[in-house]
């Protein structure tokens, strides 16, 4: 019990980390955010439901007023703002990426980017551009093209994160919770 | 841990914050129902003489916290010349500024704690599936400790990846930063359990 709050909110703290440093070239100098990257290492290494708990935790603190977002931002005001399709989608994806780490059978690697793929992207994806349609009242096609602006940076965030779940496989394959 | 609480006390912060957040639901709900430039436009102006109300620099604060809506108001504004229908541009563009600053408004009035104990109150019909308020609190508590602490460790990791290579920290630093995560949660745990368990 006190292991799954323990590390609920310690991934929470970790998201939260992964915003507020701006300054790590993920790619050889094109600088994008790593805060997503939190949101699949949630689902990766924690799996479904703490995964999707730990986001949860997150996203209630950054409502609260705690300015945890990349670029510094935070409130409720963020919940109003056009890219509230994003943060619903968050925990949703957390919870498809560990669900999906839980059931295959490939290695950790790979199961990482391809879960992160699906979940991280796909899933996200379609709460965001519903959100985006509706907060901007954009058709779903519009508001795919704009989303499309964040596909490359996501592309190498899963690639980022199938190697780190990787890392940690091979260093202390205890440490995967979604594949104890 | 700076919080967007605003430092300077206004007429606004004494007011309890269940309240605060009840009328910001019912405004919003209210901006969305309206469809044409001209009352919401009268919204964005209401809330702007409610931002000055509490002051100059709470509301120069405001205008701050509003500035990362300027892609979709480029996105939109540009889209809606286009296609010459700017009165439809204008309501989505004013609508998203006047929900975006009414909800800044109660969270820039409304401490940290009184919002988390809203969320506390919110969160009791939960209580049956394992989510006590204790358990709330204490998750809170932990995350926002833990911030601090996890910063220092990236740094601290970083320079030591300086130290012994003359590339820039990239990715790599990533695993050590989440092994120490998952070490620092056993051992908060382990704490816990000392100490009478989460409850």
């Amino acid at each position: 019990m006190e292991r799954n709050l323990t590390h609920i909110a310690l991934f929470a703290a970790l998201i939260a980390i992964l915003g507020l440093i701006p300054k790590i070239d993920l790619a050889g100098g094109v600088p994008i955010t790593a805060q997503s990257l939190g949101i699949m290492l949630c689902g990766t290494v924690l799996g479904a439901k703490r995964g999707a708990l730990a986001v949860l935790l997150f996203l209630a603190l950054v409502a609260a007023g705690l300015p945890l977002l990349s670029g510094g931002r935070g409130g409720i005001g963020v919940f109003a703002s056009p890219s509230v399709g994003y943060l619903v989608g968050f925990p949703v994806a957390a919870f498809v990426i560990g669900w999906l780490m839980e059931r295959t059978t490939l290695a950790a690697g790979p199961a990482a980017t391809l879960a992160s793929i699906i979940g991280g992207i796909g899933v996200l994806s379609v709460f965001g551009i519903i959100g985006m349609s509706v907060m901007l009242e954009r058709t779903l096609p519009e508001a795919a093209f704009l989303a499309g602006a964040f596909l490359p940076g996501d592309l190498i965030k899963t690639v980022i994160a199938g190697f780190v779940t990787q890392g940690l496989a091979r260093m202390r394959p205890a440490s995967l919770l979604s594949r104890a | 841990m700076l919080t967007l609480t605003s430092p300077v006390e206004t007429w606004a912060h004494p007011l309890p914050a269940g309240l605060k957040l009840a009328a910001l639901a019912l405004v919003t709900t209210g901006l969305f129902a309206l469809k044409t430039p001209l009352p919401l436009g009268l919204a964005c102006l209401a809330t702007a003489l409610i931002y000055l109300s509490c002051g100059k620099s709470f509301a120069t604060n405001g205008l701050r916290l509003l500035w990362p809506l300027w892609p979709f108001v480029l996105i939109v504004g540009l889209w809606h010349l286009w296609t010459a229908s700017p009165a439809e541009g204008a309501t989505i563009i004013l609508r998203m500024i006047a929900a975006v600053a009414m909800a800044n408004f109660v969270t820039m009035t409304t401490r940290l704690s009184d919002m988390l104990a809203v969320f506390q109150w919110l969160a009791r019909p939960l209580r049956p599936f394992g989510l006590s308020p204790r358990r709330l609190a204490l998750a809170c508590a932990l995350m926002v400790r833990f911030i601090p602490v996890m910063l220092d460790r990236f740094g601290q990791i970083s320079q030591s990846w300086s130290a012994r290579s003359s590339r820039r920290p990239g990715w790599r630093v990533l695993v050590p930063v989440t092994l120490a995560a998952l070490d620092d949660a056993d051992r908060a745990a382990e704490a816990l359990r000392a100490r009478g368990g989460a409850g």
